[in-house]
């Protein structure tokens, strides 16, 4: 099959890890350390830990896990928040199932549902909306979260509950957008990211002129990347040739599925349906200007947060994590003491071991393969 | 949940809605189709096309040896999985 074979190809992989050496070599001894590039989207952290790609690299070179696992960055209050709605009476409260499963302080959706609330698990806010269409004597709330790629979907939907007149349907919003936290990444002082890779899916909507900013007011190297090691290898190769010849610029390398611009369709009704809010909590990270979205006013019918009385307390990060760290790449996954002791996929304590794109569970599932093998495996 | 699923498009249910059946390795469901639809486009020109599936909306259109593509690479890091489950047992 051809197709494997060109993104598969261990003999490119092995001239790309080659050049990357020989690139990272040079730019490490110029630094006095080893180079540091951030892979923003979860679904690359997968791919990394997956297929071995850290390990396959020079001391030289270095990924730091970024933020881009939604369901690893909500906060516990907000959950908190939607087991109080879900626990409310009437009310069908439908979730993403990898949203179910985060714990809030006491409780996570699914215990909420073993307590007896009603808590559906959909795959689509289509999903929901069906259910407020089947059950038009109950209030059906839709969980709804995730960056860029699942906010269209979200924003489709209102609007086609609003054209439909189906006032027992809304949202208990938890949007968030990447591109306000990679600018809060970059103004914190501790931080060593010299690059980035930028997220393959996310880029599909919004296409790549929001991270104009990085190149031009950070003069850091951004390239968006696909999610094949090979995509991933190459990726990184142009960051570490950007950074060799002193450029800093945003790069497509996923223009085969990527455009320039993104999805004009999506980003209009996200723009009619959602607005920035003035600031949103992200778990291990704290609060981030513009870095979540809100329903506009209109909308406020079909918005879980003007329908219901929310707690809305915070509540404390639990004791021992150190997701905020990893987050930060101040540590790695394994340096936290609670990794794997305390903290594992089967009773996760910090976000990044909840969903299988966060750091920790990655690192958990795959970290003691080795894996050169496993890129070549298909030959 | 952040990426996407690659999916065939193989029957306009609601030209109005733009709804549309597609086959997602041997699963089939309904999606939205809004967002890939370009002006001047009909609906049935999509049938056949295969297009990148968030949350029950496709996001774009891509081309077949992508579409195969990513759906080998999900079913390697485990996410075709959990994903075709979670179209499945989707409780509507």
């Amino acid at each position: 099959m051809q197709f494997v074979d060109e993104f598969r190809n261990p003999d490119i992989a092995r001239r790309l890890i080659d050049d990357i050496s020989r690139v990272s070599h040079r730019m490490a001894d110029r630094l006095g350390r080893p180079v540091q590039v951030m892979e923003v989207c979860g679904g690359h952290t997968h791919t990394i830990f997956r297929y071995g790609l850290a390990g396959m690299l020079p001391s030289s070179v270095e990924f730091v896990h970024g933020p881009g696992c939604p369901v690893c960055v909500l906060p516990i209050g907000r959950v908190d928040d939607c087991v109080a709605i879900a626990h409310q009476p009437g009310v069908i409260l439908a979730t993403f199932g990898d949203a179910a499963r985060v714990p809030g302080s006491r409780y996570s959706l699914l215990e909420a549902k073993a307590a007896g609330a009603d808590v559906r698990i959909v795959y689509s806010p289509l999903d929901a909306l069906q259910l407020a269409r089947a059950n038009p004597d109950r209030e059906v709330v839709f969980f709804a979260l995730g960056f860029e790629t699942t906010m269209p979907s979200t924003a489709l939907t209102v609007l086609q509950a609003r054209s439909e007149g189906l006032h027992n349907f809304s949202l208990f919003c938890n949007h968030i957008t990447i591109v306000p936290t990679l600018r809060s990444l970059l103004d914190d002082g501790q931080l060593l990211i010299d690059g980035f890779l930028g997220p393959g899916h996310v880029s599909v909507i919004i296409g790549c002129r929001p991270y104009d900013f990085i190149a031009e007011q950070y003069r850091k190297p951004m390239v968006v990347a696909g999610f094949e090691p090979l995509d991933i290898l190459q990726s990184l190769h142009m960051v570490l040739v950007q950074l060799d010849e002193s450029r800093a610029q945003v790069q497509n390398q996923y223009a085969r599925v990527v455009s320039e611009t993104g999805n004009a369709y999506a980003l209009d009704a996200v723009n009619k349906v959602f607005e920035l809010r003035e600031s949103f909590e992200w778990r291990g990270l704290g609060d981030i200007p513009h870095s979540g979205v809100r329903m506009r006013a209109p909308f406020a019918l079909f918005d879980a947060e003007q329908k219901f009385r929310l707690p809305g307390a915070r509540a404390a990060e639990p004791q021992g994590c150190q997701c905020g760290d990893v987050l930060r790449g101040r540590i790695k996954p394994a340096q936290c003491t609670a990794f794997g002791t305390t903290c594992t996929p089967q009773t996760p304590i910090g976000a990044l071991m909840v969903s299988s794109e966060g750091a920790c569970a990655a690192h958990y599932q795959y970290g003691r393969v080795s894996l050169i093998q496993d890129v070549v495996a298909t030959h | 949940m952040c990426l996407g699923i690659p999916g065939k498009i193989i029957e306009i249910t609601d030209p109005a809605l733009l709804l549309a059946i597609v086959d997602v390795s041997g699963v089939r469901r309904q999606i939205n189709i809004t967002c890939v639809i370009d002006e001047g486009m009909q609906p049935a020109d999509c049938v056949g096309k295969w297009v990148l599936i968030h949350a029950g909306f496709a996001m774009a259109r891509i081309d077949e040896e992508e579409a195969r593509r990513t759906l080998v690479l999900m079913e390697e890091i485990g996410a075709l999985q959990d994903e075709l489950a979670s179209i499945r047992n989707a409780s509507v």
